[in-house]
């Protein structure tokens, strides 16, 4: 640059329009990402939305078939050496040698990002130790419970405090404590300025970890912002209320559909009501004073706002159906043909 | 490209990760050092009583010795095919490493599993009464020969764990091709009695090139009777078993680089 002013900082993570394609099955039709320098970028979706395809394009184990990609200012297609030494990548499963001991697959790891061996062997030691891996560090790491080998994959991932971390479902299978932990590693992460992809299905860890979401359904970003606007773009609070009375349900539904626009949701199976209302307390007042005129009993009752669940299921479309469900009726008949074949 | 530097140091440390790996699981080890000495013993005392006793015992051991590090391939072919399947070549991959560290990595270690395979296989020899008759440099020379063929014979078990789309096809098809490749040849036995075809298929079949230059360096001459013939690779086994070794880790080395990076970026 020939001015004194700096060029504003590039986003970390930068994707646009990236296709992938496996025969007939179209695994990203278009994604776009965006995350600043520092910040945490959660991909929310569900299984097989394209969240591990995004992951392993950007971090050049895969080539898209369209599109570009940016980390750490360096183009994944033109130069993947150079995205690889600026990016730690935590996969799904955790990569780490089970023959070999903590302290040796992070020695192994710092080797191959080029450091020389004191001082791959004083960061194998020190990660050891931020990760509360010692005292297993000179076990296989084949002995390791879920959590201490996840935990050892992402300190794999920092040996070289690379610029760009990239999650890809860090927690999945992990009991609440290694949940924990793995939420600390990622705040102290962001703290110290690394900017963090993070692939979940956990709404929750969105929620509390992400700086902006990204939700992924099939192959497509179908919303994106802070969890405070994803929330916001559903509206209202969550009106939840349960009725004990199976003959109610019919009269309760049409009385919650008529509060406001949104139409609410039934589950025959806890007899509970959820719908979305635009002024919730007085909605609630409302539903209540007519339902006690009704006579009906009303077992619970609830006023909240809408978690991110509510966000997603309502953008992806994938609301609980209403009514009874109707797959019973189509088993018991597959059952019945079956016997007769 | 400007990594290529790395690829001797990176080798060497995924070597050692390999090394590590095999020594803490000694039963395949074991496994595998069984499988010459086994040889040794059944043509030593089955066949060799009928194929001239302890002239063919000092005969058998060069083809002992090419037949032991081919089988070594198998190794490499089940390890590649491990890593792809755990997990641990996708570690290698989001590293800046040269890819080619991965595959040199994995043939030089089993490089050196085929040299405790020679020594293992050679003490076997000597109990049963093979001697060295040429000189202690020319040994050397047969050994190192050996060695060659064994990293040679190790990338075409790359390729056949690169290409196998699991760990069971890699097991496998590592292993069955080694039959008719160590046996239709003069590994064990003289190729006159053999028909016309696969007499020719065994004279210039690089295993018993290596088996008969090494015989030649360790001054193990057949036992007699036995006429080696006069086909070209017989007669030049050693410079054939060289130009041999070289074409092969050439072509199979670019083969599975080629392969490996086709299943890196899918």
């Amino acid at each position: 640059m020939m001015t004194s002013r700096p060029a504003p900082p590039a986003p970390a993570i930068r994707a646009e329009g990236l296709v992938k394609r496996f025969g007939a099955k179209q695994a990203l039709a278009g994604v776009d990402l965006e995350a600043p320098r520092g910040t945490v970028l959660g991909v929310l979706g569900p299984n097989g939305a394209g969240k591990t395809t995004t992951v392993r394009i950007l971090t050049t184990l895969m080539r898209p078939d369209a599109g570009r990609a940016e980390v750490a200012g360096r183009d994944v297609l033109a130069d993947p050496e150079g995205v690889r030494e600026h990016l730690g990548l935590s996969g799904q499963y955790a990569a780490v040698d089970e023959k070999l001991t903590g302290r040796e697959n992070l020695y192994l790891v710092a080797r191959l990002y080029g450091m020389g061996r004191r001082a791959a062997r004083r960061r194998a030691d020190r990660l050891l130790g931020e990760f509360r891996l010692e005292e297993a560090a000179d076990r296989p790491s084949g002995t390791f419970s879920g959590g201490m080998r996840r935990r050892l994959d992402l300190a794999g991932a920092l040996v070289a405090r690379p610029e760009v971390v990239v999650l890809d479902e860090p927690t999945t299978g992990l009991d609440p404590r290694g949940r924990a932990d793995t939420w600390k590693a990622v705040r102290d992460l962001v703290g110290e300025g690394t900017t963090v992809l993070l692939t979940t299905q956990y709404l929750e860890e969105a929620d509390q970890l992400a700086d902006s979401i990204a939700v992924i359904d099939r192959g497509r970003v179908i919303a994106r912002g802070s969890a405070a606007q994803l929330k916001a773009r559903i509206g209202g609070e969550r009106l939840t209320l349960t009725v004990a009375d199976p003959r109610a349900v019919a009269p309760v539904g049409e009385l919650l559909d008529s509060l406001g626009p949104h139409r609410c949701d039934h589950d025959p199976r806890t007899g509970r009501f959820t719908v979305a209302v635009e002024h919730g307390a007085h909605s609630l007042e409302y539903a209540l004073s007519l339902l006690r005129g009704w006579g009906v009993t009303v077992r619970d009752v609830e006023l909240a706002p809408p978690t991110l669940d509510d966000v997603f299921l309502e953008l992806t479309g994938g609301a609980p159906p209403p009514g009874p469900v109707p797959a019973e009726p189509d088993a018991a008949a597959a059952l019945t043909t079956g016997s007769r074949a | 490209m400007s990594a290529v530097h790395r690829i001797p140091r990176d080798a060497t440390i995924v070597a050692w990760r390999n090394l590590l790996n095999l020594r803490r699981t000694p039963g395949s080890v074991i496994a595998a050092l069984i499988q010459p000495v086994m040889f040794v013993l059944l043509l030593a005392y089955v066949f060799g009583g009928s194929l001239g006793g302890g002239d063919y015992r000092t005969f058998l051991m060069g083809g002992i010795f090419a037949q032991a590090v081919t089988f070594n391939a198998a190794f490499t072919a089940l390890g590649l095919a491990k890593d792809l399947d755990n997990g641990i070549v996708d570690r290698f991959r989001s590293l800046p490493m040269p890819r080619m560290a991965v595959l040199l990595g994995r043939t030089l270690s089993d490089l050196s599993m085929s040299v405790v395979t020679l020594t293992v296989t050679s003490l076997c020899g000597l109990l049963v009464g093979w001697r060295v008759g040429g000189s202690a440099l020319e040994a050397v020379l047969a050994y190192l020969l050996i060695l060659l063929f064994a990293f040679a014979m190790s990338w075409v078990g790359a390729a056949i764990g690169l290409m196998a789309r699991s760990v069971e096809v890699a097991q496998s098809a590592g292993l069955i091709w080694l039959f008719p490749v160590t046996f239709v040849s003069s590994s064990f036995v003289s190729t006159r009695t053999m028909p016309g075809p696969l007499r020719t298929v065994a004279e210039w079949n690089p295993v018993s090139a290596t088996a008969t230059a090494v015989r030649d360096l360790l001054g193990n001459p057949p036992p007699p009777g036995t006429d080696p013939g006069t086909a070209w690779p017989v007669v030049h086994a050693l410079p054939y078993a060289l130009g041999c070794a070289a074409l092969i880790t050439a072509v199979f080395m670019a083969l599975s680089l080629r392969r490996f990076r086709r299943i890196s970026l899918v």
